[in-house]
C-alpha cells in the first residue's frame, strides 16, 4: 500500500483545522450564556461522569431496549477511537507512527479488539437502520435525512476498515492476520487468489475511502445533530449536582433582565444542552403535553433553542440584535418556542427524569414563562385572576384570609405555639379552601392527634407557600411570599413542617432552601408511614377499599424520590400491595395540574387528567389513592368526566389510614 | 393632551368583617386594593394612551397609605399619579369628595388640556356611583355613564364616542370633550404590571396635593362639605325564607311553583 504521504497531509491539516474552527464557532456560542458555576465537585463530576457515560448507565438503566445497541456503539466507538487516531496519525509519517511498532502481544490484542469492534459497530449500525424503517419511534426526525446519513457514514467508515485490511491480510503485509477473525474471514472467503497488484490498489482505495470518510464526518459532526458526540460527555461532566427540583432565583434590582426572552439570557449550561441533544426523543414519550397533543415537545424546544442560538449567535456575538425570537417567533418553523408550548408544561420533570444528558428541560421553560410574565405581561387571561388573588389574598381562589381556619372549626384545632410546639402541619390552601380536601386535612389532623404528635397551624396567619407562582414564572411576587414566610417561620419559631401537598413540600423544602433556610419539612405520607412503623397508631385492617391503585404524585415521588412509604402504608392497611399503573413510580405519569395548569384552562389536545383516569381505570380499581390535592381534583373530574364516580372512588392516604385508627 | 384616571383605595371587602356586637365594620387588619371599577378605568386611560399617545394622571383622593395604590397605578403605567390628601378633606360623602376631586382636576387642566376623565362607575365600599356624575357636574363636562366601550376618540374634531350598558339595551352616545366617563366591569380586561415597571413605580414621585395647594373653603370640603352624614353602617336582619313544594320528590311542581311566585312577586317577568 503506498499513500501520497504529501496530498493527505494536505487534506489532513485542512479537515483538521476546519473541524477545529467549526467547533470553535459552535461553542463558542455557549459563552453568550449567563454566568453558573458547574465546576465545584470535580470528583463526584468525574465519577459520574465515567458511570453514566463510559459505563453507559445512562442509556441501559434509564431507558429502552435499544439503549443496549447505543451501549455496544459507543463502546466500540471508544476503541476505535485509538484505532481511528492511530490511522489519522499514521498517515501523517507512516514509518515513525504505527501501533505495529508496539510489542507483538500488545499490537495482536489491539488489532483484535479494532476488528471485532468494527465488526459490532457495523452490526449496532445496520440494526439502528433496521429500527428506524421498521418500526420507528414515534417522532419524524428519528427518519431524518441526518440520522441515515450518520449512520451511513458510520458504516462506510467499517466497511472501509474491514476493505482495507482485508487487502493486506490478502497481500500478505498484514502480521496481526490470525488475531482479525472478521478481516481474516472477509480476506478468505471475497479476495483469495486475487493478485498482489490488485490487492494493494484495492488497500490504496479502501485506505482513503477511510481516511475521507473519516475526515469528512468528523467535519460534518458539528453540523448535524450528532453534535451530540461531542457535547453529551461534557454535559454529563457539567450535569446539575443536585436533582433539579427547583428554578434558579432573580435578583430584583432596577436595571436587570427578569426571565428569558432571549437565547443570550439562558445559562451557558442550558446553551450546552442544546447541543448536547441526539434528539432521541425519550422526553416527548414521557411528556404529557406532548401526549396528549398539546405543542409542548421538550425534544423540540431543545432543538429550537439549538437553532435559535446558531441563528442569532453571530449578531448576539457581536453585539446586535437578536433576528429570531426566542418565543412565539415562527409559525411552523424551527428556532423558535410557542408561548402555547411554553405554558403547556405541567413541570412534572419527566423529560429530566429520562435525559440520558441530563438535559435540564424544565428550568427552560420557566425562565421562558418567567419572561412573559415579567417583562411582557403575556400570559392566558385566566392567570390574571390567580396573580391578583396570590398578591392580594394569598391563596389562588381569592377567598379572605381570615377563613384558613375554618376547616377547623369542627375540631378542637391546635394552634401552632412557639418553643411548645415540635411540627407545624401546614395546611396549604387547598387544605384549608377546597370542601373535598378539608377532609383530607381533618384526616391528618385526626392521625397526628392519635399519633400523639406535638403539632398546630398557624390559622389564619398561614400563606400560600407560592408553588404555582414559581413554576408559572411570576418570580417577582413568589419572592415576595418566600421573604414573608420565611419571617413568619423565624419569628414563630418554627423548624418542623409537616404538609399536606407535595408542592408545599417541594417548594418549603426545595426552593426555600435557595434563601438560606433549612426546614426539616415532611410530607404526611413520610410522616404516617413513620408513625406506623414506630407503632405509634393503632390500626384496624381495612376491606372495604377493593382494589386500590396507587397514584405517584410528581412533586412527591420524581422531585423528591419518595416512593416507597406511601405504598407501606397502604400495605399496613389493606394487607397487599397496591396495585400499579402501566406508568408508575418515575415514570409516573402526571394528574395535569402541576406547574401551575391547575388554575389554566386546557383547551388543546386531549385533557391530561382524562388520559390518567383513563389509565387507573385499566387497574378495576374501587379506590385511587392520591396523595395530593391536585391529583385529587384531577381524578375526581376525570371520574365525573368518564361517569365512573359511582363506582371508583378517590381517597388520599391518609383518609385510608384515618379510616382504619381504632 | 390628558387623561384623567380617578382612583380609589378601598378595604378589600371580602376580607371586611362585622362586628357581631356593634354590627359596624370591622375594618383593622384588612387589607386595602384599588376600587376594581376603577383599575378598570384606568386600564381604559392606559389603552387610550396607548391607541392615541395621550397621557395619563392618576388621581386619587384619600389616606396617605393611598400612596400605596397609586404606585400600583405607576407600575400600570400612569404619567403621573396625585394624592389628595389633607385632615380637612376626611370623613367626606360624595358631594365632598366630588369637589376636592374636580378641584385637581380644574388644576391638572389649567396647564395640560383634559381630554377626558375615566372614572370607575362605582366604589364597591360606598356603592353610589355618585363621584363620577359629580366631578362632571362640577366641572360641567358632559357626562356618559355605564359605559362598556370607548368606541372613538376623535381629538380633531373633539369628540368621543361610547357605549353604554343599560338593562337590556346598548345605547351608543357620542358627546364633545372634554367629558367625564364611567366605566363598567365589561368595559376590559386590566393589565398586570411588568417587573421593570414596578420597580420603576417604587422610585417615582407620587404627587401630594393638600389642601394648602388646593385652597378649597373649608365649608365645601370634609365633614363640613357633605351634605350627608353616615349615622349607622348594619347589616340588615335577614328575613327568613320559604320552603315552595316538595324539590326533593317533585322537583319540576317546585320548579313551576317558584316560578309563579317569583311573577307574582314581580322579580321575573316573562
Amino acid at each position: 500500500m503506498s499513500i501520497n504521504t504529501t496530498t493527505y497531509i494536505g487534506i489532513f491539516v485542512i479537515a483538521v483545522v476546519m473541524f477545529g474552527w467549526s467547533c470553535f464557532r459552535r461553542f463558542r456560542l455557549v459563552t453568550l450564556g449567563k454566568a453558573e458555576n458547574r465546576f465545584h465537585q470535580v470528583g463526584r463530576r468525574l465519577r459520574d461522569t465515567i458511570s453514566y457515560c463510559f459505563f453507559q448507565r445512562c442509556s441501559i438503566s434509564r431507558s429502552y431496549p435499544f439503549g443496549l445497541n447505543h451501549a455496544v456503539l459507543f463502546w466500540c466507538f471508544m476503541v476505535l477511537l485509538i484505532a481511528n487516531t492511530e490511522f489519522l496519525l499514521h498517515g501523517l509519517a507512516p514509518d515513525y507512527i504505527s501501533l505495529s511498532k508496539l510489542p507483538e502481544g500488545a499490537y495482536f490484542t489491539l488489532a483484535c479488539f479494532f476488528d471485532i469492534a468494527s465488526m459490532l459497530a457495523l452490526i449496532a449500525v445496520i440494526l439502528a437502520v433496521i429500527r428506524r424503517l421498521a418500526f420507528p419511534p414515534e417522532y419524524i426526525e428519528a427518519r431524518s435525512g441526518d440520522a441515515f446519513a450518520i449512520l451511513g457514514l458510520v458504516a462506510l467508515l467499517m466497511i472501509a476498515f474491514f476493505g482495507t485490511h482485508a487487502s493486506e491480510i490478502g497481500g500478505g503485509t498484514e502480521r496481526a492476520a490470525q488475531y482479525m477473525p472478521v478481516s481474516g474471514f472477509l480476506a478468505a472467503t471475497f479476495i483469495s487468489g486475487t493478485s498482489a497488484t490488485t490487492l494493494e490498489t484495492s488497500a490504496t482505495i479502501f485506505w482513503w475511502i477511510h481516511a475521507l470518510t473519516l475526515l469528512g464526518f468528523l467535519n460534518y459532526l458539528p453540523y448535524s445533530k450528532h453534535m451530540h458526540i461531542l457535547a453529551s460527555i461534557p454535559n454529563v461532566f457539567f450535569r446539575s449536582m443536585e436533582k433539579v427540583t427547583t428554578q434558579p432565583r432573580e435578583e430584583f434590582k432596577k436595571g436587570n433582565i427578569f426571565g428569558i426572552g432571549r437565547v443570550a439570557q439562558f445559562r451557558w449550561k442550558d446553551l450546552f444542552d442544546s447541543y448536547a441533544c441526539t434528539e432521541c426523543g425519550r422526553c416527548s414519550d414521557v411528556c404529557p403535553a406532548t401526549s396528549t397533543g398539546k405543542p409542548l415537545n421538550p425534544r423540540l424546544v431543545i432543538h429550537d433553542i439549538k437553532v435559535n442560538l446558531l441563528e442569532n449567535g453571530p449578531r448576539l456575538i457581536n453585539n446586535e440584535q437578536p433576528e429570531l425570537p426566542l418565543i412565539g417567533g415562527s409559525e411552523n418553523g424551527q428556532g423558535s418556542v410557542s408561548e402555547d408550548a411554553v405554558w403547556a408544561c405541567t413541570t412534572c420533570g419527566g423529560c429530566m427524569e429520562v435525559c440520558p444528558v441530563f438535559i435540564e428541560h424544565v428550568p427552560k421553560l420557566v425562565g421562558m414563562r418567567r419572561d412573559l410574565v415579567e417583562t411582557k405581561a403575556t400570559f392566558p387571561h385566566e392567570l390574571l385572576a390567580l396573580f391578583e388573588n396570590m398578591e392580594q389574598r394569598s391563596n389562588p381562589w381569592g377567598i379572605a384570609p381570615s377563613d384558613r381556619a375554618k376547616w377547623a372549626s369542627e375540631i378542637n384545632a391546635r394552634p401552632f405555639e412557639t418553643d411548645k410546639t415540635e411540627y407545624l402541619f401546614y395546611v396549604g390552601c387547598a387544605g384549608a379552601f377546597d370542601a373535598r380536601e378539608r377532609q383530607v386535612t381533618l384526616a391528618i389532623a385526626k392521625i397526628l392527634e392519635a399519633g400523639g404528635v406535638s403539632w398546630g397551624i398557624l390559622g389564619r396567619d398561614e400563606k400560600c407557600c407560592g408553588d404555582s407562582l414559581r413554576r408559572l414564572g411570576n418570580e417577582f411576587v413568589f419572592d415576595r411570599m418566600v421573604r414573608e414566610n420565611i419571617k413568619m417561620f423565624k419569628d414563630r419559631g418554627v423548624k418542623k413542617i409537616i404538609t399536606q401537598c407535595p408542592h408545599c413540600f417541594s417548594t418549603l423544602k426545595n426552593d426555600y432552601r435557595q434563601y438560606g433556610v433549612e426546614l426539616e419539612v415532611v410530607h404526611h405520607a413520610q410522616f404516617i408511614s413513620e408513625l406506623i412503623k414506630d407503632g405509634k397508631l393503632k390500626l384496624n385492617g381495612r376491606k372495604d377499599l377493593g382494589n386500590v391503585v396507587f397514584h405517584d404524585s410528581c412533586y412527591l415521588g420524581r422531585y423528591n424520590g419518595i416512593y416507597e412509604a406511601p405504598r407501606e402504608v397502604v400495605v399496613s392497611i389493606t394487607g397487599q400491595a397496591p396495585a400499579e399503573m402501566k406508568r408508575h413510580h418515575d415514570r409516573s405519569f402526571c394528574c395535569g395540574a402541576g406547574g401551575g395548569r391547575m388554575w389554566m384552562e386546557e383547551a388543546i389536545g386531549k385533557r391530561i387528567h382524562l388520559e390518567r383516569t383513563e389509565e387507573a381505570l385499566k387497574e378495576n380499581p374501587k379506590t385511587i389513592c392520591v396523595c395530593c390535592p391536585y391529583c385529587m381534583t384531577m381524578f375526581e373530574d376525570g371520574l365525573k368526566d368518564i361517569g365512573s364516580e359511582d363506582k371508583v372512588q378517590v381517597l388520599d392516604l391518609s383518609e385510608i389510614v384515618a379510616g382504619a385508627l381504632k | 393632551m390628558l387623561v384623567v384616571a380617578c382612583v380609589k383605595q378601598v378595604p378589600d371587602t371580602t376580607q371586611v368583617r362585622i362586628d357581631p356586637v356593634t354590627g359596624t365594620l370591622i375594618r383593622e387588619g384588612v387589607p386595602f386594593i384599588m376600587n376594581p371599577f376603577d383599575t378598570q378605568a384606568l386600564e381604559e386611560s392606559l389603552r387610550l394612551k396607548d391607541k392615541y399617545g395621550l397621557r395619563v394622571a392618576v388621581v386619587s383622593m384619600g389616606p396617605p397609605n393611598t400612596e400605596v395604590t397609586l404606585r400600583k397605578a405607576l407600575a400600570l403605567g400612569a404619567d403621573e399619579a396625585i394624592l389628595l390628601s389633607d385632615r380637612v378633606f376626611g370623613g367626606a360623602d360624595t358631594l365632598a369628595t366630588s369637589m376636592v376631586l374636580a378641584e385637581a382636576i380644574r388644576r391638572l387642566a389649567e396647564k395640560e388640556e383634559v381630554a377626558v376623565v375615566i372614572c370607575g362607575k362605582q366604589t364597591i365600599d360606598g356603592d353610589t356611583a355618585q363621584v363620577g356624575p359629580g366631578i362632571a357636574t362640577r366641572l360641567k363636562y358632559f357626562q356618559l355613564t355605564l359605559v362598556d366601550q370607548i368606541q372613538k376618540l376623535d381629538l380633531k374634531s373633539k369628540k368621543v364616542r361610547v357605549r353604554r350598558k343599560l338593562e337590556g339595551r346598548h345605547e351608543i352616545v357620542e358627546a364633545p370633550l372634554p367629558a367625564l366617563i364611567t366605566v363598567v366591569r365589561e368595559i376590559n380586561q386590566p393589565r398586570y404590571p411588568t417587573v421593570p415597571m414596578r420597580l420603576k413605580s417604587e422610585e417615582s414621585e407620587v404627587i401630594l396635593w393638600n389642601n394648602k395647594v388646593m385652597q378649597l373653603p373649608g365649608e365645601a370640603i370634609g365633614l363640613k362639605g357633605s351634605a350627608t352624614q353616615v349615622r349607622k353602617i348594619f347589616s340588615p336582619q335577614r328575613t327568613t325564607g320559604q320552603i315552595l313544594g316538595d324539590g326533593c320528590n317533585k322537583p319540576e311542581e317546585a320548579a313551576h311553583l317558584l316560578i309563579d311566585t317569583l311573577l307574582g312577586k314581580d322579580i321575573i317577568s316573562l
